[in-house]
């Protein structure tokens, strides 16, 4: 606990310092919600389960392997026995069963591969996880689309709500406020097997886990850095000092 | 009689590694070299902050290529796509940062090093018109510094393409298609470049032969000729006057001192550690740096079908991009896109001459009048302003005021560049400048 | 520098920091040192393989890739097996002392079943693979005593139908048993040990 508050804090000050000028003057784009982005091996592993299941139907992750789910705390076992497919192996890459002509032809592009979204979808408006956990809990019924499915966050997507059995079905409402701004509020319209708690806390750890497969090792990475960092220090003090006995010699 | 040769020079102490030392003498300038540029090179004694960032350029140099060697082990220059739907140099980098042991963490020095040389670069720089260190007789060791620079924008545009990410590959489209500008050679110019009709396969792999070993090397060759040129001449210093003028009976220079330890040890190494120390922050916990050190679009695999909402150069070409987007105008029988890359192209030439634009008395800022130090001033931040606005969408107002339109501020600090340099003639020679002293000032 | 006093604190510093320094550069060159082995996905390809000896017939050989190599699976006739005494005197380390095997092949058939023998096909002399001399006498070009095995190619070793070399030949032990385990009659999963072993 207290080593990841040294990483955040070393983090922001690093950030703060070199683009805070920037960061000020940045324009807001599109509202996002702050993801509750857990690192939690528990949440993870949920996340990895419904991305197995509802995800790579047509979206591949084909920079990770299965076997790097043992960094999350999932066992050879529980991986070969509840997530893979059969005659997949554990060190196979996550891809998609699906040809990619085939999803060009029903979504109209082939579904983007997921290794990276995490990290791709960062914008000034938030970080990539906020633009997924509100994208995720944003789709409505929308007859006029191809898939019956439209997205506040994405407008005519051409991705159908996955989760939607999950979820529920939810219903736009577009009213004017007294500004004049156009608001949108969506409403359930139909529940789905989850409770709306349930399901952004589903999402949220769907979304953990993205963020987690964008750099698998992130962590690890971090607590070297502490040590390295550490290192640094006192080797600034070393050389420090050794530069002070030589000036000594300057007159 | 005196010795002439390195052999009769530098005789062995008698130690074993003074008979190798002497053996080696007598076939190799081993000792003469060291003399000639560490220990009996001697630089004023008065260095400060800003002397720090020729050294440490030599350290991103030396992290680059050690990193760059190990990435072109994995790295594959192919934009084909592979079974998966993704081009195969974007999934190579993905393997280098993932399934090489080790892999993640020389990538991410390569990237960091990368923002890092252009860090140093422009520091190192802005300390030549600080104090004047361009001035004769080092105009040519600052035309080595204006062509290594030249060099090194090319080595990083053309470092960038190799991700094979969209900014990538619509970054590599947008500023060879610049080329396009130039009248009657233009097109083929560009076409040349690209060896397609668009940027493709084609194009990254011949990127990758001039990134890792051309461009380098022609790199490595100018950093030499830099430094010779520095040691023929010797350093300037932050009060800009000559330190050779005073020497002691041996012909030392009373305020110099030798480089090697006094420079190499007590000066450069506390600040290369401090330099290391940031250097790893940034590696170690925020690599993309918010997406200014690796953009977040560079995440998704190039597409040539589709180009991204808002594709901006990384940071360290948008003042110059900048300078580009600022020409809308045709005057001059030309049109504004060839404006707009002689800006660009200008922007960084035009540095070459600045040996003779300055004819101010004083070399050093310390010494110079109020003009100088005013004209700097909105310099520095109209460079910094235009590096911002060249991140921004065209169209960017500042805080959302229609009164401080960016586009508009642009072309004000691109027309101010310039005229900072064209009209420095003249206001640098009735700028009231302070006496400038002797010897050097060493508290 | 040895032409002015060197003082003691100087001294001290100096090593500190040379040693400092070289635990930097030690620690440093380790992700360099450490992206130069096997990838994730040199591991991933090189993962134990199943084969299926189902419908090998006897005397026949099939060959499976397992981390790139080839190996071969021989399923020998008793004459076969009988032939391994007949060389006994004739193979440089008939025991498999100084060879390459797991402790569950280290037998005179060099296998777990000495019926299929579980074999690495890579000459151990400088690593090309050998060819099929299965047959006796001079049915292949080898000599009329030749009791059956493989012949390297590259430069001559002869190994018998256990993979064993023959005295005075340039390979310098047996050919390498690869570790396996039979996951039922018929199958066998090449790469990894039995779970008891």
């Amino acid at each position: 606990m207290k080593k990841t508050n040294v990483v955040k804090f070393i983090k922001r000050l690093a950030v703060i310092a070199l683009f805070a000028p920037l960061a000020a003057l940045a324009s807001e784009g599109v509202h996002l919600e702050k993801a509750p982005v857990s690192t939690d091996q528990k949440n993870l592993q949920s996340g990895a389960r419904l991305f197995i299941n509802y995800c790579l139907n047509c979206h591949g992750a084909s920079a990770v392997r299965y076997n790097q789910l043992q960094k999350i705390g999932l066992d050879e076992k529980t991986i070969t026995d509840n997530l893979l497919f059969t005659g997949e192996k554990t060190g196979d890459l996550m891809t998609v069963a699906m040809s990619r002509e085939d999803a060009e032809a029903w979504f109209g592009t082939a579904p983007p591969d997921l290794s990276l979204i995490a990290r791709a979808k960062a914008s000034e408006s938030g970080s990539g996880a906020d633009y997924l956990y509100t994208y995720l809990r944003s789709f409505y019924r929308d007859p006029a689309r191809p898939t019956g499915w439209n997205n506040t966050v994405f407008a005519n997507v051409g991705m159908p709500h996955a989760l939607w059995d999950l979820q529920g079905v939810q219903t736009l409402k577009e009213t004017t406020d007294d500004n004049g701004h156009k608001v949108q509020e969506l409403a359930l319209s139909k529940s789905g097997t989850m409770s709306k708690e349930t399901y952004d806390q589903a999402v949220a750890d769907l979304v953990s886990f993205l963020v987690w497969m964008g750099e698998p090792d992130a962590g690890s990475r971090e607590t070297i850095g502490v040590f390295v960092l550490i290192f640094l220090a006192g080797l600034y003090v070393l050389t420090h000092k050794l530069g002070k006995n030589y000036w000594k010699d300057i007159h | 009689m005196a010795a002439n040769t390195n052999y009769e020079k530098y005789r062995s102490n008698g130690t074993l590694l003074g008979n190798v030392l002497e053996w080696v003498d007598a076939r190799f300038p081993a000792t003469s070299l060291w003399k000639a540029h560490l220990s009996e090179y001697y630089a004023p004694k008065n260095f400060n902050f800003w002397y720090f960032f020729g050294s440490l350029a030599i350290v991103v140099l030396a992290i680059q290529i050690v990193t760059g060697i190990f990435l072109t082990m994995n790295y594959k220059p192919d934009g084909t796509l592979n079974a998966y739907g993704i081009p195969t140099a974007f999934a190579s980098v993905e393997y280098i940062m993932r399934e090489i042991a080790g892999g993640k963490f020389i990538r991410y020095f390569h990237s960091t090093g990368a923002s890092a040389f252009f860090i140093v670069v422009y520091l190192h720089m802005f300390r030549g018109m600080l104090y004047g260190s361009y001035r004769k007789p080092r105009e040519l060791i600052w035309i080595f510094g204006v062509l290594i620079f030249l060099c090194l924008m090319a080595e990083a545009f053309m470092g960038y393409l190799l991700p094979w990410g969209q900014m990538s590959y619509w970054g590599a489209q947008v500023i060879i298609n610049l080329f396009s500008a130039i009248p009657f050679v233009g097109p083929d110019l560009s076409l040349l470049i690209r060896g397609d009709y668009v940027v493709s396969d084609v194009t990254l792999n011949r990127f990758f032969a001039l990134h890792v070993i051309a461009v380098p090397l022609v790199l490595i060759g100018l950093v030499v000729a830099h430094i010779l040129a520095l040691h023929e001449i010797g350093s300037n210093n932050p009060d800009g006057v000559e330190i050779k003028k005073f020497k002691d009976e041996k012909g030392i220079p009373l305020d110099g001192i030798p480089f090697h330890p006094y420079y190499t040890i007590a000066h450069d190494l506390p600040a290369t550690v401090i330099f290391l120390f940031f250097f790893c922050a940034v590696v170690f916990f925020a690599p993309e740096v918010g997406g200014y050190f690796l953009e977040y679009n560079n995440f998704l695999p190039a597409d040539p079908m589709k180009t991204p909402p808002h594709i901006a150069p990384v940071w360290y070409f948008t003042p110059f991009y900048s300078m580009l987007r600022a020409m809308v105008w045709n005057f001059f029988w030309l049109d504004a896109k060839l404006w707009g890359v002689i800006a660009m192209g200008g922007g960084v030439v035009i540095l070459a001459f600045l040996p003779w634009l300055d004819r101010s008395p004083a070399k050093s800022i310390r010494y110079r009048g109020s003009i100088f130090k005013t004209l700097l001033g909105i310099f520095v931040v109209g460079f910094l302003i235009l590096g911002f606005l060249g991140m921004q969408v065209p169209g960017y107002l500042f805080f959302g005021r229609s009164w401080l339109p960016g586009d508009v501020i642009a072309q004000i600090f691109t027309v101010y560049y310039f005229l900072f340099f064209l009209t420095m003639p003249y206001w640098s020679k009735i700028d009231k400048c302070k006496p400038v002293p002797e010897r050097v000032t060493f508290k | 520098m040895s032409d002015q006093k060197v003082d003691s604190e100087r001294r001290a510093l100096i090593l500190a920091t040379s040693a400092a320094g070289g635990v930097a550069v030690a620690a440093a060159a380790v992700p360099f040192v450490a992206s130069l082995a096997p990838s994730e996905r040199a591991k991933a390809a090189g993962a134990p393989v199943v084969a299926d000896i189902g419908k090998l017939a006897p005397g026949e050989k099939m060959v499976v890739k397992w981390r790139g190599k080839p190996v071969w699976i021989l399923r020998r006739t008793p004459e076969m097996l009988a032939s391994l005494e007949k060389v006994a005197d004739r193979v440089s380390d008939p025991a498999s002392e100084k060879s390459d095997q797991p402790d569950y092949a280290k037998n005179t058939a060099r296998a777990v079943k000495d019926e299929y023998l579980v074999v690495v096909g890579i000459c151990t002399h400088l690593g090309c693979s050998p060819s099929d001399k299965i047959k006796p006498g001079n049915a292949e070009g080898m000599p009329a005593d030749w009791q059956g095995g493989f012949f390297c190619p590259c430069h001559g070793s002869q190994f018998d139908l256990a993979g064993r070399v023959f005295k005075a030949m340039p390979a310098p032990t047996n050919l390498e048993i690869p570790p396996y385990t039979y996951l039922s009659d018929t199958s066998i999963l090449i790469g990894e040990d039995p779970k008891e072993a």
